[in-house]
């Protein structure tokens, strides 16, 4: 990936420099301890515990440390059929994640409601929250699930971190330098 | 006693409350009035051993009158036998006693009546909704209630949209056409 890791490199001092942009640094730093808020409300968690279940290993891509507080997550992944009654639970919990935070969509029924065109079910959980990644099937394969895992990860890397989150002084920054 | 003893000993004694008797595969139901329930379930449980209530439904018969059919599906363990009692009761009268002090297990399946069909339980121990939440404005099994539901709004606790249906609901057809022809396809309900 040239583009998100512009590295100047130089035998002489290998291994102990290197050059790389700021955004660079923290978005690979980002994405690859994502840890991620297992938001499972159906069948979909079931592959969501065995895509952190040794076989399929969610740890390769360095999102194995599920946890149970918002507090301490990342990333949302949505799994399984949003009810009405639950849908404003899962924006509360998300609410309560820390920036930067990412929602994943797995499954059909998170995406777009699923088979259930039905008074009970929301119709997307992106009605509610902003989706990063949606990802199909019903329920997807694990496989599936970390590919949408690895999507997020190239979207991660091409984000603009340190101007979104630190706009004053990037703007100071920029003033002192021209 | 026996199964039929059993049965026998019910025509017996409740001959004018039974509306009508009928037998189809081994599974007796009786039709009764909505306020000889609780009567009748007593005795069946205890002088002819329906101890197991399996489950209480609710029907919608929209248009006719009375409205609404309760069925109440018994077993009995001694006797290895099923026996149902059905009850009608019309919209306005809209209450029905409740059997959750005769059979425990009745007390979910009462709130889930309620929930589903607006059928209040008199007696009732503890009558909320069990599925949607408390102040959800609707009864969404009925029949004149929309398969995409309605609109409702109750702030910080939940709230609905009505459902785009895309043309559906999605009907499969059963047949022994190739799944090509069987799979489900938007059907409108007049067809």
């Amino acid at each position: 990936m040239p583009e998100t890791h512009p590295t100047a490199y130089d035998s002489k001092i290998e291994g102990n420099v290197i050059f790389t942009r700021f955004d660079a640094a923290l978005n690979w730093v980002r994405k690859n301890s994502l840890w991620p808020m297992p938001m499972g409300l159906a069948c979909c968690a079931i592959e969501l515990m065995a895509t952190a279940a040794s076989r399929f290993d969610i740890a390769r891509f360095g999102a194995e440390v599920m946890r149970f507080s918002p507090r301490q997550c990342d990333v949302m992944i949505v799994a399984g059929t949003v009810t009405y009654k639950m849908a404003l639970a899962v924006k509360r919990i998300y609410e309560q994640m820390p920036e930067p935070k990412w929602v994943i969509a797995m499954g059909a029924c998170a995406s777009t409601g699923g088979m259930y065109r039905s008074y009970a079910v929301l119709q997307g959980i992106d009605q509610l929250l902003p989706v990063d990644v949606y990802i199909s099937g019903c329920p997807p394969r694990p496989e599936a699930l970390l590919a949408g895992l690895m999507k997020l990860q190239e979207k991660i890397s091409r984000e603009r971190s340190f101007a979104k989150q630190k706009p004053e002084l990037v703007e100071r920054l920029e003033e002192a330098l021209s | 006693m026996t199964r039929e003893e059993a049965f026998a000993l019910l025509n017996k004694s409740f001959g004018e409350k039974i509306q009508s008797k009928t037998e189809f595969r081994d599974e007796t139901t009786y039709t009764i009035a909505a306020g000889d329930l609780r009567e009748i379930a007593e005795f069946s449980r205890d002088e002819l051993s329906f101890d197991y209530l399996l489950d209480i439904t609710s029907i919608d018969n929209f248009g006719e009158e009375p409205r609404f059919e309760i069925v109440h599906e018994l077993y009995s363990m001694p006797h290895a036998a099923h026996l149902r009692l059905k009850l009608r009761i019309s919209e306005d009268v809209g209450e029905v006693d409740t059997v959750s002090d005769i059979w425990p297990t009745a007390n979910w399946h009462e709130r889930e009546i309620y929930d589903m069909m607006g059928i209040k339980f008199k007696g009732h121990p503890d009558l909320r909704r069990i599925l949607m939440w408390d102040g959800y404005p609707f009864f969404p099994l009925r029949k004149d209630f929309p398969l995409e539901g309605l609109p409702s709004e109750m702030p910080d606790v939940a709230f609905t949209k009505v459902t785009s249906m895309e043309g559906g609901p999605f009907v499969t057809r059963p047949s022994t056409a190739t799944a090509k022809d069987r799979e489900p396809r938007a059907r409108p309900p007049q067809l």
